[in-house]
């Protein structure tokens, strides 16, 4: 038994056999596997150099026979070594004597193959070795590719174990069977934690070294609510877990009863709570929950896991299927918020040193007027067919919101010419997630319908925190006094210029935040839809004048532990049971 | 040429040859190499030095790394035998893999 600690990130228990997902950016680590996997490990090898040959024979004869004989004969080559019996067998035979994957047997033959074409004098014959990479390159892009595809088959639950997931992966899962989600890098606001909270499922993250200590097949216990992981768990602590299970399960059913109260406070005043998205089939989830719309509708979905930018028709699809779910209740439409991901990073030619502050989102949408003002057409298209709002990202600056705001009326321009519907009257709002978009509100807030303070990157910018860094995400807190000042500002900016305001950051769903947001004035939360209920119930248990005493007390204090240590004992006094 | 043994009825033979091409066992050789050897009915050996590859295995026979002048030990088992060791005598030493001598100068022979 061993038993790892991390950050948790997404509540619930569960236990379930682990699948470990690779990722081809990492180094492929010694995974030792049960004897009983071995036959399974070996097909997959056989299956990968089957592939392959089927794969090269294809590039082959593709090529022109007057481009000359080098190429093909390269080919050729490959070939050779693909058929090669004496090569296969010495990577079946290192997955059944050492019983490791068929992904460490391949890495570990090729680069002793490469290694001893490198240590021959002859340059013609040492550069041989680049052949051997590009072969192990290819079959290993096969091996991880096919693992990709059964996370999309899966017909049987599993936690799924990874050093880090991307959306790519996320998106490829097949949802239903996924019970838990463990991962070695990562913090509160990593992409594995905002897709397990998605989908209610619990996940730990920042354990370090998780995937070397775990085997395919293990048992694993994922404690979101501790913050732990136990691998292959003895009968005692297996007992105590399923217990514990179980008066969660009971907490979650008592918080569902709640689900047809308002979300109103003990002396009376009236919250919105609305859902956060990731995928249009979470749309349903919000309603089940108790939500009353949708505060924040990501749009990134409909970039992934396909070769080319999704069409307007298939925007269009997305969001009016999506409006069609919440029938007249408002939807938030956030235009893409593309980049610093691998999704853009891996289509550069030479990636961003440093991509947060690079190209992404509204500035990768302002240098990319044909892919961004295909969303806005879709968007306005829906726009007739029930309260829809378009949201900007991560703007940074007056100019910037300004341009934005001036190719959406360009688009509406082309609709007229095209005497195509739509609402002319449309909201149009930013998320304020800068320092700078903090700092200059009042500016922002003239030429904004509404704002929606988005906290994960507005504590990462203003703390020069990588949030995703497991080695400084301990710094990264939105009860920062720095951060609670700037939220503040905003806030008090929004209500002078009379334009509304939400929160659709993760503080929204964490209950010890809820004090504090409704002390500075936030009246509209925008959430994942598994922690609505939880949130609710903490709202219907406070005061407004018990918040704003403590936002007053809050205010006054200097450091970060002082804060978050005082709004979490507030919190707990509240209401012990959501802790 | 050796002389022929006879083990249960199989034919075994032997010779030794050269490599006489300047740039020598390469990947295009070791595959025209492979690709003649996997014709015959027989089980080839080759060794160079006290290294042994199975001559029918392009990892093997491109892991020799024989270069030019080396002296590649033949060993041919089963009913094809003698006409295995013939023919890759002649596309070794021969046609030296249809590629030039080595330039003057060049990688004199050991």
């Amino acid at each position: 038994m061993d038993i790892k600690k991390g950050i948790a990130v997404s509540p619930g228990v569960s236990i379930g056999k682990c699948l470990i997902i690779d990722s081809e950016d990492y180094r492929i680590p010694r995974r030792q596997i049960d004897a009983s996997q071995r036959m399974g490990e070996v097909q997959r090898v056989r299956n990968a150099f089957r592939d392959a040959v089927v794969e090269l024979t294809e590039l082959e004869q593709a090529q022109d026979d007057t481009a000359g004989g080098r190429i093909k004969d390269i080919f050729a080559v490959h070939l050779r070594f693909l058929r090669d019996r004496r090569l296969r067998k010495r990577v079946t035979d290192l997955v059944f004597d050492e019983s490791v994957t068929a992904e460490y047997a391949v890495v570990t033959v090729f680069h002793e193959i490469a290694a001893h074409f490198t240590s021959v004098k002859d340059s013609y014959i040492s550069e041989r070795a680049d052949d051997i990479y590009d072969l192990e390159r290819r079959l290993l892009k096969l091996l991880l590719g096919s693992k990709r595809e059964d996370l999309a088959r899966l017909r049987e639950e599993v936690v799924v174990v990874a050093r880090e997931l991307s959306p790519t992966q996320t998106a490829g899962f097949n949802k239903a069977f996924v019970r838990g989600i463990a991962s070695d890098a990562g913090g509160r606001t990593s992409h594995a934690a905002i897709v397990a909270r998605s989908l209610g499922i619990p996940a730990v993250v920042a354990l370090e070294d998780l995937t070397e200590i775990v085997r395919g097949g293990d048992n694993v216990i994922v404690d979101g609510n501790r913050g732990l992981v136990i691998v292959n768990p003895d009968d005692e602590t297996l007992q105590q877990y399923e217990t514990y299970s179980a008066d969660f399960v009971a907490l979650e059913h008592r918080l569902d009863t709640i689900r047809e109260k308002p979300a109103v406070t003990r002396d009376g005043v009236k919250i919105t709570l609305l859902g956060n998205i990731e995928f249009p089939d979470e749309a349903e989830m919000i309603l089940e929950k108790g939500g009353e719309g949708i505060g924040l509708y990501r749009t990134e979905f409909l970039y992934l896991n396909r070769p080319t930018e999704p069409t307007e028709e298939e925007h269009y699809r997305a969001y009016a299927q999506t409006i069609g779910v919440l029938k007249d209740r408002p939807i938030v439409f956030r235009t893409v918020d593309l980049g610093a991901d691998k999704y853009t990073q891996r289509k550069r030619f030479a990636p961003e040193p440093n991509p947060f502050l690079g190209l992404r989102s509204i500035r990768l949408c302002l240098q990319n007027l044909a892919m961004f003002k295909t969303q806005l057409r879709a968007i306005l298209r829906a726009s007739v067919l029930g309260p829809v709002k378009v949201m900007f990202p991560l703007i940074t600056n007056l100019q910037e919101l300004m341009q934005a705001k001036m190719i959406l009326h360009d688009v509406m321009e082309d609709l007229d010419e095209e005497s195509i519907a739509y609402n002319r009257d449309i909201d149009v709002g930013i998320m304020v997630e800068t320092p700078s978009a903090a700092l200059t509100a009042s500016t922002l807030a003239r030429e904004s319908d509404f704002f929606s303070i988005g906290t994960n990157d507005l504590t990462q910018y203003t703390l020069a925190v990588d949030r995703g860094n497991e080695l400084v995400s301990t710094l990264y807190s939105p009860a920062d006094p720095a951060v609670l000042r700037l939220i503040r500002t905003v806030i008090q900016d929004a209500y002078k210029a009379q334009i509304d305001l939400s929160v659709c950051g993760e503080t929204a769903s964490e209950p010890e935040y809820v004090m504090i947001l409704l002390g500075m004035g936030v009246r509209t939360l925008s959430l994942a839809a598994p922690l609505i209920p939880e949130i609710k119930e903490m709202i219907r248990s406070v005061t407004i004048e018990e918040c704003n005493s403590l936002t007053r007390k809050v205010l006054a204090m200097n450091s970060e532990r002082q804060i978050s240590s005082y709004i979490r004992s507030a919190a707990r006094k509240v209401l012990p049971e959501a802790f | 040429m050796s002389a022929g043994d006879k083990i249960l009825e199989t034919v075994v033979r032997e010779t030794t040859v050269q490599i006489k091409n300047g740039d020598g066992l390469h990947m295009r050789p070791a595959m025209q190499f492979v690709d003649l050897a996997s014709q015959f009915d027989c089980e080839i050996t080759v060794s160079s030095g006290r290294t042994e590859a199975d001559g029918k295995s392009i990892m093997h026979m491109s892991m020799l790394a024989a270069t030019y002048g080396t002296q590649l030990k033949i060993r041919a088992a089963g009913p094809q035998a003698q006409e295995a060791l013939d023919a890759l005598r002649e596309l070794v030493e021969v046609r030296m893999f249809d590629e030039p001598p080595p330039k003057p100068n060049e990688n004199q022979p050991q």
